[in-house]
């Protein structure tokens, strides 16, 4: 469980994005059509993307918050972010790849096991399937021991038939790992299985947070 | 070949070849600054670092030979320590690396321009700081735009005319490169040995060049 507080105000291409929620959350579902700005949420949380105004906050670090002038760089916010195609490093192997982060001294064993990457520790990134590369890099961003874990439709580059073969990573990853994930998806099966909490994302539109 | 001809080529490949080394990492510096940086007075840098392609060789020269001669502050203080470089070898190598730093900069930036930020971004939430993210994943990543620039900074470095003539001379055995070689040994009516010169660079050309395009075309498709 961790308390997670998000108002910011962000401009898009077509719309202004506005988000308020705080919630104590294990599973926060982010749900909303495509271009309804999950993404631009979850790299405003990452601190890739610097919102126009407002606040977020964490437990009670303030990760960024235009009031405070407070813009904590991505490298110190502690923050697992797993993007749509993974985005695993091509220049390093597997293992390369997940050790990134290790300064941060995570259990790469335990991960391995946890994550069945087993086999691919020495395959070179190009060399694997889409869910393959989600585990990567799931693996690669719990090495950090974040303090929550953002996920971007993990499910999206899997075909339809194979989906179940990442699903229960996730669950095992909240059930023994005990970290709190945001979870972006447009598919409301994968929500009903995997989050305790919703937040509906639209096109600009003020986003309501419901329990599942 | 006589052992004239092949003592210039070995000097000339020699002093390319360290100008390429000591040109690189302020070439990389540059060609990042300019690729991933946003300041102001960047048009300027950008014009500057451009500035020795358009300029001619000679003018470049002419403002080394001032720069580095003895009634500029910088040449005294050289002076002043010992460390002679007009009409030296280091003459030859730094006339070599400010011609061919425009592309070698130029070479790095495109590479480094190839590369998705996300992954600097990703790295920088697995906690790495700009520096190691360069070093781990930018630079590797645009290795291939910067092995290119190389190559094609050191075939620049070989055929260097203009700047070396003026701030190195044509000294036999000292400072004499392929290119100044040619046209003093044409001058003193020697182009029997000019013309082998003139084949000993087709041939360190044309091996640049295709490495150079090699690199480009494989970057092209990975």
């Amino acid at each position: 469980m961790i308390d997670l507080s998000i108002d910011v105000t962000m401009r898009q291409d077509a719309f202004t994005l506005r988000v308020q929620d705080a919630a104590s959350v294990e599973v926060l579902g982010l749900f909303g059509p495509s271009g309804s700005g999950k993404t631009s949420l979850l790299e405003a949380i990452a601190g890739i993307r610097t919102p126009d105004a407002g606040e977020i906050r964490i437990g009670d670090r303030i990760l960024f918050s235009s009031a405070k002038r407070i813009n904590l760089p991505a490298r110190q916010r502690r923050i697992g972010y797993v993007p749509q195609d993974a985005l695993l490093f091509p220049n390093l192997d597997v293992t390369g790849n997940i050790n990134y982060g290790k300064h941060a001294a995570g259990d790469f064993e335990s991960l391995v096991q946890i994550l069945d990457l087993q086999s691919l520790l020495e395959r070179r990134v190009k060399m694997l399937s889409g869910g393959e590369k989600q585990r990567v890099a799931i693996a690669r961003a719990l090495m950090t021991r974040p303090s929550i874990l953002l996920l971007d439709e993990p499910l999206a580059g899997v075909d339809r038939g194979r989906r179940d073969v990442i699903l229960p990573y996730i669950l095992r990853i909240r059930k023994e790992l005990h970290v709190p994930l945001i979870y972006v998806t447009h598919d409301r099966q994968e929500l009903e299985t995997i989050a305790d909490r919703v937040l509906h994302l639209d096109r600009g539109s003020a986003a309501a947070s419901s329990a599942v | 070949m006589s052992a004239e001809t092949w003592a210039i080529a070995r000097f000339t490949v020699l002093m390319a070849s360290l100008a390429t080394m000591l040109v690189l990492p302020p070439a990389i510096a540059v060609g990042w600054v300019l690729a991933r940086k946003q300041f102001p007075g960047k048009t300027l840098l950008e014009t500057v670092v451009s500035l020795p392609l358009v300029l001619p060789p000679v003018a470049t020269g002419l403002l080394l030979l001032w720069f580095f001669g003895r009634r500029s502050p910088v040449g005294q203080a050289l002076d002043s320590i010992g460390i002679e470089v007009i009409f030296t070898w280091k003459a030859v190598v730094l006339s070599m690396m400010v011609i061919s730093f425009p592309l070698v900069a130029r070479s790095v930036r495109a590479g480094i321009e190839q590369v998705d930020r996300r992954y600097e971004q990703i790295a920088a939430t697995l906690g790495a700081g700009s520096f190691c993210i360069l070093r781990t994943i930018t630079l590797p990543l645009a290795s291939k735009g910067i092995a290119a620039g190389a190559v094609l900074g050191f075939s620049r470095a070989l055929g260097e005319f203009g700047a070396t003539i003026m701030v190195a001379g044509a000294i036999p055995g000292r400072t004499r490169t392929i290119a100044v070689g040619i046209y003093t040994l044409v001058e003193t009516g020697r182009e029997e040995a000019a013309w082998s010169l003139v084949l000993v660079s087709a041939v360190l050309a044309f091996g640049a060049i295709y490495i150079s395009n090699r690199l480009v075309t494989q970057g092209g498709r990975a």
